[in-house]
């Protein structure tokens, strides 16, 4: 009987979704391909165990800076275009204070303060690292957190608390708006240059059956900054009633206010939480590639946005294990396809859970 | 609104006369303008072929986005991808094969015709493929999905792997992060031996030799280029009100007012969604073709996110909703924006020359700290009117969502009945139809 119900349900369920079922099927067929090239050795162990570190890694900025648009994307229904560039400015305004207290006395203040516009100082000349300029890289996290703080209360003041009421796309049109009058505003005065930011971190091996896995001091700073910061974002909204009225927003806005909830207040800590996590997003990401330039944050924008879809729109947790989906699908597609591809894989996952799935894995539990 | 509403009555001619009426005001800005600066004959010709081109392109994408968002809802910000399509299957499609000539990859060696064909339908099948996913979903799951698809056009040309490939026994390619060059007849030529006119023209460009004594052909090229693009807006928005007024169109509009009542009236609206997506799609493809097939080559970084913006800047001035308002838009968003700014710059250039503009923005704030000398800030500024003229249309773009979202004629509804509904004005107005967009974003 058991056997017979058990076949009858599967049977149900995939006529119900055929999507679901085809997807396991081919993740199934990718995972068999992975495994059996490891072992028959056409993948090598510490390769593949680069890429997931790798992954992880992405997934963990990603998934960073995925929370403060998620909990947009919920309490004010609308998708935030700007987040990409509040990232950046997040990044541009951290670095800005590394660069000056790393480098206070050896270059020029202007030069640093522009995060060495136009090649007129370089990160690894400073010598600028988690272990080479630890106060430098703390004071660099504080000041992007409060500064994209700052311009996201800012923002929200000036471009999207007149038009609260309009529909979504309205909002999102505007946030277009805000996005490229912020990136072009950045690259007028930080310049188009990519410049490098840090200098080569200490790194230790892993070793992984056949090889190494390389781990650098960024990749742990990373690692227990967005953790800490996922954990403390956790206990806020499970212990405060700050978390409690944050759902009940995001579930019905009028309702909300007329059991007493300040809605506006409400909103403002929406933005303070989100803003300063997608600061730090930002500056942990510059500080773990190594790189910066004005387009980082809107070339990861889409991929959040990927992360935020596959989790589930609202749900913190489903932004962080979105990220980490997003993050390990674009390490790992190297595997089977040309490199330039991996952003495309990213999105063909997105693409292909709003066809199976469109409420996202976490679907239902809003911002807790 | 009454104000610019009997504007567009009392100008002759309704809405054409309109639209001629604001281009006239645009070019005797532009002459004058031209005048200011001191330019030539031939610079004079030049900036109104410059203008005319972009006035054209801008105005037949916002007329194609209008079918997208204007008519049926369809909230579409990957534009720039389908006309990186159609440019791209184009040149794939038109290019001599290689070994005949060019020492760049090569092509299929087809007409001219061929290759625009199966670039619309190449963006077409795009959109297709785009829209299947996202169009049962939520507006703003379309708009994310195309713009990570119109990134993901743009990094498959960039990308080595597609940069040769056989094709039909041809080594064909994208060309990768450098191009491709499009060494195919010149579109001109062909389309005026088509005619069996090409002789002729050519005596046209010999007789403007009285004007513009030496080499007049580039300048004839880029105004007769500029005529050819209204001409294909012209047809675009004869095509587009047409089709708005057909059953097709009408059932479009009713997707856009509330698609629920569209589907409970027995339409399947996704089928009427894709078509209605597929068709603007391929427009798009066409500008894209239009846009670039003069210019000699073409490079994937061409085709950032920030056209898709400057589209939807355009339809937004215009009014979404109104023909007349996206090609007005495309107008106004090319004068006063997109070339605008350039203008400035140039005047500025003529009344103070700087020769030493700071090449950074350091240097360009430093001495108005050290010693109020705000000079080389401005210089700065006009240096780099390129970027601050994007951060102006952002800012452009928030001021109309907040003060004037329904844009120039916006409010304009394009009544679905074939018969005027009020009798003392026979143009359907928005007071006709009395519905507000809404409801199409669930």
């Amino acid at each position: 009987m058991g056997i017979a119900e058990t076949y009858t349900r599967g049977r149900q369920f995939a006529i119900a979704r055929p999507g679901s079922v085809l997807l396991t099927l081919v993740g199934a067929v990718l995972l068999f391909d992975l495994l059996s090239g490891l072992a028959t050795g056409q993948h090598s162990f510490s390769n593949v165990g680069s890429l997931v570190w790798d992954g992880l890694m992405r997934g963990l900025v990603v998934g960073l800076a995925g929370i403060g648009l998620s909990m947009t994307y919920s309490i004010l229904n609308f998708a935030n275009f700007a987040h990409g560039d509040y990232i950046t400015a997040g990044a541009f305004s951290g670095w800005a204070a590394t660069y000056l207290i790393a480098g206070i006395g050896r270059a020029d203040v202007g030069a640093l303060l522009l995060v060495g516009a136009g090649g007129s100082v370089f990160g690894g000349t400073l010598g600028i690292g988690v272990t080479g300029t630890p106060i430098a890289v703390l004071a660099g996290i504080l000041t992007a957190g409060i500064v994209t703080i700052g311009l996201a209360l800012f923002i929200d003041r000036t471009a999207f608390r007149p038009i609260r009421d309009a529909d979504g796309i309205t909002l999102l049109i505007t946030s277009i708006g805000v996005a490229f009058a912020l990136r072009y505003l950045m690259q007028f005065v930080f310049d188009s240059s990519v410049r490098g930011t840090t200098s080569q971190p200490p790194a230790f091996p892993l070793y992984l059956v056949d090889g190494a896995v390389r781990v650098n001091a960024h990749d742990i700073a990373l690692v227990v900054v967005a953790g800490s910061l996922m954990l403390a974002v956790h206990l806020l909204l499970q212990l405060t009633k700050l978390g409690k009225a944050m759902r009940a927003m995001a579930d019905n806005e009028d309702l909300a206010q007329i059991t007493g909830i300040p809605t506006e207040r409400v909103v403002r800590a929406v933005w303070v939480i989100g803003g300063g996590l997608t600061g730090v997003a930002g500056y942990m990401f510059i500080l773990w590639k190594g790189t910066l330039g004005f387009n980082d944050g809107w070339l990861l924008l889409l991929l959040i946005f990927a992360a935020v879809i596959l989790g589930g729109i609202g749900s913190i947790y489903g932004a962080i294990v979105g990220g980490l989906a997003i993050g390990l699908t674009a390490s790992l597609s190297v595997i089977w396809i040309p490199s330039a591809f991996t952003r495309a894989a990213a999105f063909a996952v997105m693409i292909v859970i709003l066809l199976v799935k469109p409420e996202g894995i976490f679907s239902g539990r809003t911002t807790a | 609104m009454s104000v610019r509403e009997d504007l567009a009555d009392r100008v002759p001619g309704g809405d054409a006369g309109f639209i001629v009426a604001v281009l006239l005001g645009v070019y005797a800005a532009y002459v004058l303008a031209g005048v200011a600066l001191g330019y030539s004959i031939r610079g004079q010709l030049n900036s109104v072929a410059v203008l005319t081109f972009y006035i054209g392109v801008f105005a037949m994408l916002a007329l194609a986005l209008n079918l997208h968002w204007g008519y049926t809802g369809l909230f579409n910000i990957g534009i720039v991808g389908f006309m990186a399509v159609g440019i791209y299957v184009m040149a794939l499609v038109s290019k001599p094969p290689a070994g005949t000539g060019a020492a760049q990859i090569g092509g299929l060696g087809l007409p001219l015709v061929v290759g625009i064909v199966a670039g619309m339908a190449a963006a077409a099948l795009l959109g297709a493929l785009v829209a299947l996913p996202a169009l049962r979903l939520r507006a703003d799951y379309l708009a994310i999905v195309t713009i990570a698809m119109s990134e993901i056009v743009r990094f498959t040309f960039l990308s080595g792997t597609l940069e040769e490939f056989q094709l039909f026994g041809q080594q064909v390619g994208f060309g990768g992060g450098s191009g491709v060059i499009l060494n195919f007849t010149d579109p001109m030529e062909a389309f005026f031996r088509f005619f069996g006119l090409w002789d002729s023209y050519l005596g046209i460009v010999t007789a403007f030799e009285v004007i513009i004594p030496n080499n007049p052909k580039p300048v004839v090229d880029g105004l007769v280029y500029g005529v050819v693009l209204l001409g294909f807006v012209a047809v675009l928005y004869w095509l587009l009100k047409r089709t708005g007024e057909s059953p097709f169109g009408r059932v479009l509009k009713a997707i856009r007012e509330d698609e629920d009542v569209a589907n409970s009236l027995g339409k399947d609206t996704n089928r009427f969604k894709i078509k209605a997506f597929m068709l603007g799609c391929a427009l798009m493809g066409l500008v894209g073709i239009l846009w670039l097939m003069t210019s000699g080559s073409v490079t994937p970084n061409f085709f950032r996110p920030r056209v898709t913006f400057f589209v939807w800047i355009a339809l937004i001035i215009g009014g979404s909703g109104s023909n007349t308002g996206s090609v007005l838009g495309g107008a106004v968003f090319a004068a006063l924006l997109f070339q605008g700014p350039r203008y400035v710059k140039n005047l500025v250039d003529t009344v103070i020359p700087n020769a030493d503009a700071p090449s950074s923005f350091g240097p360009a704030v430093a001495p108005l700290f050290s010693n109020f000398d705000p000079s080389p800030l401005f210089f700065y500024t006009i240096d780099s009117i390129r970027q601050l003229q994007l951060v102006f249309m952002g800012l452009v773009l928030i001021w109309l969502m907040h003060n004037r979202p329904e844009g120039m004629l916006g409010h304009r509804k394009e009544t679905a009945a074939g018969i005027p509904l009020t009798s003392s004005r026979a143009k359907g107005t928005a007071h006709a139809d009395g519905g507000e967009r809404g409801g199409t974003d669930e």
